[in-house]
């Protein structure tokens, strides 16, 4: 499956996020939403008309945007701090560090257009490191939802949750991943999503749709591979993580950094604590131009690239 | 200067029954308390940044015991007025000005830089009643406090926002992109004191990186500007009881001040910024500090 194709049941995760951001609003005054000029890109406009005195629009300067973030929580607010991910990370990492993690500020920070979302602009626009870097941040949760529906479940569970909070908030499409009925979300908490006993795949994000793609490939050729959702990757869900091991082999899967992130995360932990074979699926450092999807196939980070590691890593 | 404000009495402001003069001299005398045990706490503690405590001692104390309402057994009340010590640095005098407010015991100043005290080099609010963000990195504190203004512009509240910042702190970009805001947004609840000593770190600020015309700066960005003696218990009250007074822009306070107030041999020493008096320059500072009280 190439992350380029085509389909009518793909979705742009902003659409879930503004919506949930919007429903929250509606119910609790205390919700605001930070820009730095990003209202458009953040698909913010129905907020702005809707409340424009809790849309606050700092302009182009995302150091004092996550500063007054941090001040909107002081001042009994809950901030959705939105801007590209890329800007928004790197631009302010020590007002992400210390007014909102070291000082436990209620700030939801929203990571729009992360990854490779901005292919064409290149390196300086991809964000491709934010997960590695903010999960080296203490008290800090980070979440890479993979679909609508989690979007939206994890914007509201971070409204619902005291204290700061990362959303990586994808622009790229993406199906609806199928999930039992009744399934819920929870911060920190895994969500296996087929089981199997050659391998473990971990993925999230963009990446999730493709890692279930692999696994249905890879049980045609008669290869078992569990399939676990790691949205948060901080904190990390180790009990999940041990599951996981127990199969022998993990591959994981991100659209970001091949190490560093997701990928270095659980490889953290097996090392101390279950050391398995792994292969860490991601991108190896500053990008070529080309389209999201055209990225993506390049460097592997597709339902063959996923199943090709698996076989590989069981021998087959 | 507009006409003085009275405000309710909260805490030690309502000792003020005599006027200025005598809130006045209640400042100063706070101030002169919290001169004489903040460099104890840095003796005993071996280091700190005696400089700026010193140079920020006197605007510290008209804030904490006159000017600014808040109940220090409520630290966190939605409706308390806000003071950030921008240039975190500088907690000798932020944790006597708390300690004497009653945010917590005395005793606990004793405490200072040792292994384990809520006492840190810079302040932390997660286990230090009374502070409201944690600075250190020069240029954290006016962006969070923009963001409070704008929180109580929002809801039409009626606290008011006071940032202290460094004089060579203002090199920082991130100052000047709040202020932008600040003023973009007319934040009339926001008051900005610059602790104007004109030294940073290594040498004076002009010579660095000049500041001057720095009231000029913040006119440019639509802020009131106002400049006074940053050690004149009596023009500093003034000044914050005029800050306080309705408006719609930001205010700034350019206090001048002397980097080391009030111990001779350290006033205008840029080789003061971080240092600790040996037992000798401990008991003349401390000599002369008393000296002023029965002046």
């Amino acid at each position: 499956m190439s992350a380029s194709a085509p389909s009518s049941g793909l979705f742009d995760c902003r659409d879930a996020y503004v919506r949930a951001v919007e429903e929250l609003a509606i119910a609790d005054d205390r919700i605001v939403a930070v820009v730095n000029d990003s209202v458009g890109s953040s698909k913010l406009g129905k907020f702005r008309d809707r409340f424009p005195h809790r849309l606050v629009n700092v302009g182009i300067a995302e150091q004092n945007m996550v500063g007054i973030g941090a001040g909107l929580a002081n001042g009994g607010k809950i901030p959705f701090v939105s801007g590209a991910s890329c800007f928004l990370t790197a631009r302010a990492m020590e007002q992400i560090k210390v007014d909102c993690a070291y000082s436990n500020s209620n700030v939801k920070l929203c990571g729009i257009s992360s990854g490779v979302a901005y292919g064409e602009l290149g390196a300086t626009h991809h964000s491709i490191e934010d997960v590695a870097w903010l999960r080296a941040i203490d008290n800090l949760t980070v979440i890479v939802p993979s679909d609508p529906w989690e979007t939206a479940a994890a914007i509201k569970a971070a409204a619902e949750m005291d204290g700061p909070v990362f959303i990586r908030i994808s622009r790229m499409p993406v199906p609806q991943i199928a999930r039992a009925e009744g399934a819920s979300f929870a911060i920190g908490k895994a969500e296996v999503l087929r089981v199997g006993n050659d391998l473990a795949i971990i993925a999230n994000g963009t990446l999730l749709h493709q890692a279930v793609a692999a696994a249905q490939d890879l049980a045609a050729e008669g290869i078992s591979a569990r399939v676990v959702n790691m949205a948060t990757v901080s904190p990390l869900d180790a009990e999940a993580i041990a599951a996981c091991a127990a199969t022998g082999a993990i591959v994981t899967a991100e659209e970001g950094l091949a190490s560093g992130g997701l990928g270095g995360a659980v490889a953290e932990l097996c090392a101390r604590h279950h050391p398995v074979p792994m292969r860490m699926l991601g991108f190896p450092g500053f990008l070529p131009t080309g389209s999201a999807a055209w990225l993506m196939d390049r460097f592997g980070l597709n339902a063959n690239g996923i199943a090709a590691a698996a076989r590989e890593l069981v021998g087959r | 200067m507009g006409t003085p404000q009275q405000y309710p009495a909260t805490g030690d402001a309502a000792l003020d029954i005599g006027g200025k003069a005598q809130r006045a001299r209640h400042v100063g005398e706070r101030a002169n308390w919290m001169r004489r045990r903040l460099l104890g706490m840095i003796v005993a503690a071996g280091q700190g940044h005696p400089g700026g405590d010193l140079s920020a001692t006197d605007i510290v104390a008209a804030l904490y015991f006159d000017i600014l309402r808040f109940d220090p057994t409520a630290p966190l009340a939605p409706s308390r007025d806000r003071f950030i010590l921008s240039k975190g640095h500088c907690t000798g005098a932020l944790y006597t000005a708390l300690a004497g407010a009653g945010f917590f015991p005395e005793a606990d100043l004793d405490t200072y830089l040792q292994p384990g005290s809520r006492l840190n080099g810079h302040p932390n609010r997660t286990y230090l009643p009374g502070v409201e963000t944690n600075t250190g990195p020069l240029g954290h504190g006016l962006p969070v406090g923009v963001g409070i203004a704008v929180a109580g512009q929002i809801d039409n509240a009626d606290y008011r926002v006071f940032v202290l910042t460094g004089d060579g702190e203002l090199q920082e970009g991130s100052m000047w992109e709040a202020a932008m805001f600040a003023g973009h947004r007319g934040l009339g609840n926001l008051t900005v004191i610059v602790d104007r000593n004109r030294l940073q770190q290594g040498a004076r600020t002009e010579d660095t990186n000049s500041l001057e015309p720095l009231g000029g700066k913040w006119a440019s960005f639509g802020w009131q500007v106002v400049e006074v003696d940053g050690h004149d218990h009596a023009a500093l009250l003034a000044a914050f009881d005029d800050a306080c007074a309705p408006r719609n822009q930001p205010r700034v306070i350019i206090a001048n001040t002397i980097k080391g107030k009030g111990v001779s041999f350290m006033e205008n020493q840029a080789g003061w910024h971080h240092g600790v008096p040996n037992p000798e320059q401990y008991q003349q500072a401390l000599a002369e500090l008393e000296a002023e009280i029965h002046a």
